[in-house]
């Protein structure tokens, strides 16, 4: 059940364009663009410090970019009201006020916001165990976490925003936690954002894959789109050649355990010496944070007809 | 990047704002504790100054109907109301009030949110960040501002003996200690340190040193308003007449002998032991009596001048600073709520 206004198909839940974001002398997002399509889980992967966080805070209004322009929402300026309305953020370490119980905190957001599915909030509670009176800095972490993401769910969001969600919590707590949202993005129709430093525990859950490093965005699009277009080639025979010409992510130079990521599609000529397998999303993400330099967005058309990583539908 | 062609859209379809009493119930829910623990301290401390207000009033009352007026029970009677309450009488504890409202009231209203985080969770609610930061700054600040006028009235009240004009020793109402607690400037004074403080809190965003700069900047403040501003928002009055009422707040004093300037403040000792060595010792003084030397002196051509306020400009100069500390407490309150609106994350 979904009070709001659904994604409009079609619609993308956040483009930007040539964003940047400096701290003083440092560029922390640089010439960031990309269109983030409606009704996806996006996953939002790099390393500590490659821009997540400022890219997400600029996204839900807290923070204004210092170049280039971005749009939530299908159009709408960034912590604009209609924005706002729209998307619910949960950012890092789930910042509650620890002194108010969680009944408080209901009556709180509902006060402060325009929809607030009470009775899912609190039933959903009610499912966690957690009870109403009790003070948000006396819950586990896990709970906590579970309690954030139910105020932002309860807002029925187009597009719900996680920095971080599952960084602090223990594996069963991560898992219950990825639960929910994935519940909430099948059922409702939520799209959802979500970043963190490690792809393994998104790779079950992500349709669509952002992967920052440095302040860039160097690869987005996709999931399936993305393996598809990308395949390791591995075990190469001793006479075998380091396959030239194309923009090739490294994984791995060892010469006798060699293994390449390579963008090709399926029916592409294996190099000869070389064994062709498709690529895992780990593997995929992996190769390009490791090689930073390598095929930053958009990529451009590759000659030999291997298909070309894409932003947009 | 076909996609990307889409242009923003005005945000005329802006949703209405949400009311602004959906606000009063977070400000009044986050900041119960500090408001009711701000009325019971206050209260407590105002029924201690009531009960041994009527004690120093009564005092004064049975001392000012004494008559003869210089017999010695009378001057008993003025004795024991002057040294009924030292502690008090030059109100230095009370002076500290305001800066403690606006350090730990003002500053952490803010600085908390900050220090926690919880300002990405408020802000992005969709109450929209200026507004949320109005909604909590303006009920607060008029509380305090209220409390702290009733406290001024008790304070008022207080004091008033002291600058009776029966008083035989009556003190200037202008007196550094006591002029910011009586009056409006005291509702003024706490006005400024919450002001001071939110805005400490959200340059620093750390809760302690916030409360600290707070303390230093009101403490700065204080010190340049009571020394430097207060003595010239009125032009001083100048006079020649030594006999210059006890009420009055002295600003400046000077000598001139056949004209000219000669020296600032009291006469030296060398002067005084050239010319008025003579001078007799009334019995049961330590020394001669500062009218003396000022006769002595005025024998020997010297002329002392005097710059100084009436007791009259009591209330102008209470409205002038109620008014400039109001001015700089709203000018400060809309800074701090700008800095809200373009703070980066």
């Amino acid at each position: 059940m979904s009070t709001g206004p659904g994604p409009r198909p079609g619609g993308n839940v956040i483009e930007a364009s040539g964003l940047g974001k400096r701290y003083g002398t440092t560029w922390v997002l640089r010439e960031c663009t990309l269109a983030i399509p409606a009704g996806r889980v996006a996953a939002l992967i790099g390393p500590n410090g490659a821009g997540k966080s400022t890219l997400l805070n600029i996204a839900v209004g807290l923070s204004a970019p210092s170049a280039g322009s971005v749009t939530v929402l299908g159009g709408h300026r960034a912590g604009s009201p209609a924005a706002l309305d729209g998307i619910a953020f949960v950012a890092q370490d789930t910042p509650l006020y620890k002194n108010l119980p969680a009944a408080d905190l209901l009556h709180l957001t509902r006060n402060l916001t325009r929809r607030f599915d009470q009775t899912y909030a609190e039933t959903r509670l009610g499912e966690l165990g957690i009870p109403l009176s009790r003070k948000a800095g006396k819950l586990s972490g896990g709970q906590q976490a579970q309690l954030a993401l139910t105020l932002a769910l309860a807002r029925r969001p187009r597009l719900l925003v996680l920095d971080e969600p599952v960084a602090m919590l223990d594996p069963i707590a991560r898992h219950d936690f990825m639960a929910t949202v994935m519940t909430a993005a099948a059922s409702n129709g939520v799209s959802v954002l979500l970043s963190s430093h490690v792809l393994a525990e998104l790779e079950r859950v992500a349709d669509y894959l952002i992967l920052m490093s440095h302040g860039r965005v160097q690869l987005a699009g996709e999931v399936a789109g993305l393996l598809a277009s990308h395949r390791v080639l591995a075990e190469p025979a001793a006479e075998a050649g380091w396959p030239a010409g194309r923009p090739v992510p490294d994984a791995g130079r060892g010469t006798a355990h060699a293994r390449l990521l390579v963008r090709a599609a399926a029916d592409d000529p294996v190099p000869p010496g070389w064994q062709a397998r498709p690529a895992g999303l780990e593997e995929l993400a992996l190769a390009y944070l490791r090689e930073p330099g390598a095929a930053a967005l958009p990529a451009p058309p590759v000659t030999w007809g291997a298909e070309t990583t894409e932003v947009t539908r | 990047m076909t996609a990307l062609t889409v242009p923003a859209r005005p945000d005329d379809t802006s949703p209405r704002p949400l009311p602004w009493r959906r606000m009063a119930w977070v400000t009044w829910r986050q900041h119960r504790f500090v408001l009711v623990g701000v009325a019971a301290l206050l209260g407590a401390l105002a029924v201690c100054l009531w009960l041994i207000g009527l004690q120093l009033h009564h005092a004064y009352a049975a001392a000012a109907a004494c008559q003869p007026v210089n017999s010695p029970i009378c001057q008993d009677l003025f004795g024991s109301f002057d040294v009924m309450d030292g502690f008090l009488a030059n109100g230095l504890i009370l002076q500290a009030v305001p800066v403690l409202i606006g350090a730990f009231v003002g500053a952490p209203v803010l600085s908390r949110e900050f220090e926690a985080g919880t300002f990405r969770y408020a802000w992005t609610l969709g109450f929209g960040r200026r507004r949320w930061t109005l909604a909590k700054l303006v009920p607060l600040a008029i509380a305090m501002t209220a409390v702290a006028g009733l406290f001024g009235l008790l304070l008022s009240w207080y004091y008033r003996p002291y600058f009776a004009a029966s008083n035989p020793t009556p003190q200037t109402p202008f007196f550094p200690g006591l002029f910011d607690l009586c009056g409006v400037a005291f509702a003024a004074w706490t006005l400024s340190a919450f002001a001071i403080g939110a805005l400490a809190g959200t340059l620093i965003r750390r809760v302690v040193p916030a409360i600290g700069a707070t303390l230093a900047a009101y403490a700065g403040l204080a010190f340049a308003a009571g020394g430097f501003l207060r003595p010239h928002y009125l032009t001083p009055l100048l006079t020649s007449n030594p006999d210059v009422p006890g009420s009055a707040w002295i600003v400046s004093q000077w000598w001139t002998k056949d004209g000219r300037f000669a020296f600032a403040g009291r006469p030296s000792m060398d002067l005084l032991t050239q010319f008025c060595s003579s001078v007799p010792v009334v019995p049961g003084k330590s020394k001669p009596s500062v009218e003396t030397f000022a006769q002595c002196l005025g024998q020997h051509g010297y002329t002392e001048w005097t710059n100084y306020q009436p007791a009259s400009r009591f209330w102008p100069f209470q409205w002038i600073e109620g008014g400039w500390l109001l001015a700089l407490s709203l000018l400060l309150i809309a800074v701090t709520v700008w800095l809200v609106g373009r703070r980066a994350a």
